[in-house]
């Protein structure tokens, strides 16, 4: 490995490849990255299912990912567009501050998991936890999602285009779950609601901000959401805690 | 933490590459088990004669042991050594004779499988340095599984290393860790399942033992372990044809998998996958919660 104290100089942040170049090294020139830097487009080349890819970003930037990445890729981004063509591993967004993520694969566990904004775009499936305490990020899976998607969502919107696993939305707050096809529970205190002109005008807004205006037809989706039974303890609801 | 690799070869123009791939894979896990490493590699044998892996103490002579097992038993036995450990194979109908005489002719001997083709092998040490030890690259095979450990429920001995045998040709490995496992021991010792550490997996691979020997399948067993134990869990059970797969119903420990015409592997992560061939356009998925999985060779 490299040592930090001498860390390798990166010949051109145009093209990294990490078959060369360590991990530690494109971090670092990423997170150097200042608001007034003539770097916009960077391609990541043989990321190999590399962790903490791209994290931290702070900058408008575009970084695009050839290859499947791996855990916590693009997490706590801020500003920048990471684009991972392939799969991403566990967390991948997780705490993003806003941005524009995009898998072109599929996402494993704990996706934009407690992220407060941006949008995160899945275009094949997410598997468990999507979305655990999201606090405002808007996420849309063109796939499915896994059991307990949601669980705990505060704020944003979780979007899916197919199926939803076990307890979608348990313990939910205010967080806003559309989904087309078929939900296998909904967890503790979520519940679906009825679909309004304004829901229907959030879900157009939303998928034309994930450049996918038009994909599916909006009328498509049904509504979940919190209950608000759980909000404040009551003794006839012990049992749900 | 923990890392899990498997490897189950369709294709068998990979088969001489089987312990070099499984070694590669395993290396890469070193981030989350660098305490322990073990595996199990299913290759050749014969359905007359079953193989005794174990692990010697230091300074056990070979050729003594080979000679006072053939003569104390009354049959023909052969012996490999690999590192600490030595492969003795020895007539199927002799099997029991020679597991109850070995404890006897070396005291402290510990019998890591028992099979017609498979082996185990695990040791303290970083999983390279392991695999190093049992030239584990120069091993081919159709299948095989490894494990590095990093432990949390119990001390870093071989004793505690991974993968704890199950049954004739079956074994079992552990990311996660059982919070009844004190509990389940205790129950299974009353049912005559005899331990040796304190280690939680330990108890899970007794747990499987009795529950086949009681007649369950393997898929029946599993099953069942997920009502009986508690706690977080990927388990991948090696079998004589393949390899099976159950995670925890919250999935807490991370499991991904690769097809391809030429193999299916099995990885903690997808990093481990990496060195695989043809991983680029590999099918790669997750499998689900609380679902038992088999990948099996044609009977």
């Amino acid at each position: 490995m490299t040592s930090l104290a001498h860390p390798v100089a990166l010949e051109s942040l145009d093209e990294v490849d990490l078959a060369a170049v360590p991990l530690r090294a494109l971090n670092r020139a990423l997170h150097a990255l200042g608001p007034g830097s003539n770097h916009r487009h960077v391609r990541v080349l043989n990321p190999r299912g590399a962790h903490a890819l791209a994290a931290g970003l702070d900058a408008e930037v575009t970084v695009e990912v050839h290859g499947n990445a791996g855990y916590y890729c693009a997490g706590m981004n801020s500003k920048a567009t990471v684009i991972v063509h392939g799969s991403a591993g566990v967390g991948v967004a997780e705490n993003m501050m806003s941005g524009f993520v995009h898998v072109t694969g599929d996402a494993s566990q704990s996706a934009g998991a407690t992220a407060h904004g941006g949008i995160l775009r899945i275009d094949g499936n997410a598997s468990a936890r999507c979305g655990i305490s999201m606090k405002g990020v808007d996420i849309v899976v063109k796939g499915s999602v896994g059991p307990m998607s949601a669980f705990m969502a505060q704020a944003g919107t979780l979007l899916v285009f197919g199926d939803a696993g076990e307890a979608l939305g348990d313990s939910l707050y205010e967080a806003r779950l559309y989904v087309r096809g078929g939900v296998a529970s909904l967890g503790a205190d979520c519940v679906e609601k009825p679909m309004e002109d304004r829901h229907l005008a959030e879900i157009h807004e939303k998928l034309a901000a994930a450049g996918l205006a038009g994909e599916v037809d909006v009328t498509s989706f049904r509504r979940y959401g919190s209950a608000r039974a759980l909000y404040h303890f009551h003794v006839d609801n012990a049992s749900a805690y | 933490m923990c890392g899990i690799v498997g490897l189950f070869l369709k294709d068998p123009a990979l088969e001489p590459e089987l312990g070099r791939l499984l070694a590669a894979m395993l290396e890469v896990m070193t981030d989350r088990g660098p305490d322990s490493a073990g595996f199990a590699i299913y290759g050749d044998g014969s359905d007359d004669e079953t193989k005794i892996t174990v692990r010697l103490p230091a300074g056990t002579g070979s050729d003594c042991l080979r000679s006072a097992l053939a003569t104390t038993i009354g049959g023909p036995v052969a012996l490999q050594r690999r590192g600490s450990h030595a492969v003795i194979r020895v007539p199927k109908d002799k099997v029991e004779a020679a597991l109850a005489e070995l404890p006897v002719l070396v005291p402290g001997v510990m019998v890591a499988s028992v099979g017609s083709h498979m082996e185990v092998y695990k040791e303290v040490g970083l999983p390279k340095a392991v695999s190093a030890a049992f030239d584990l690259p120069a091993m081919r095979g159709t299948h095989g599984i490894g494990h590095t450990r990093m432990a949390t429920e119990s001390a870093v001995t071989t004793d505690g290393a991974h993968p704890y045998s199950t049954g004739p040709d079956q074994c079992l490995v552990h990311n996660g860790s059982l919070s009844n496992h004190n509990l389940v021991r205790r129950r299974l010792m009353r049912e005559g399942i005899a331990f040796r550490t304190e280690n939680d997996t330990e108890v899970a691979a007794g747990y499987l033992t009795w529950r086949l020997q009681a007649g369950d399948s393997l898929g029946a067993a599993l099953e069942a372990s997920l009502k009986d134990l508690d706690g977080f869990y990927t388990f991948v059970v090696g079998t004589e044809t393949g390899f099976g797969v159950l995670r925890d119903p919250i999935a807490c420990k991370p499991a991904v998998m690769a097809e391809t015409d030429r193999y299916v592997a099995f990885g903690s992560e997808f990093r481990a996958l990496t060195v695989l061939p043809g991983i680029e356009t590999a099918r790669v998925f997750e499998p689900e919660p609380a679902t038992v999985y088999f990948w099996d060779r044609a009977a």
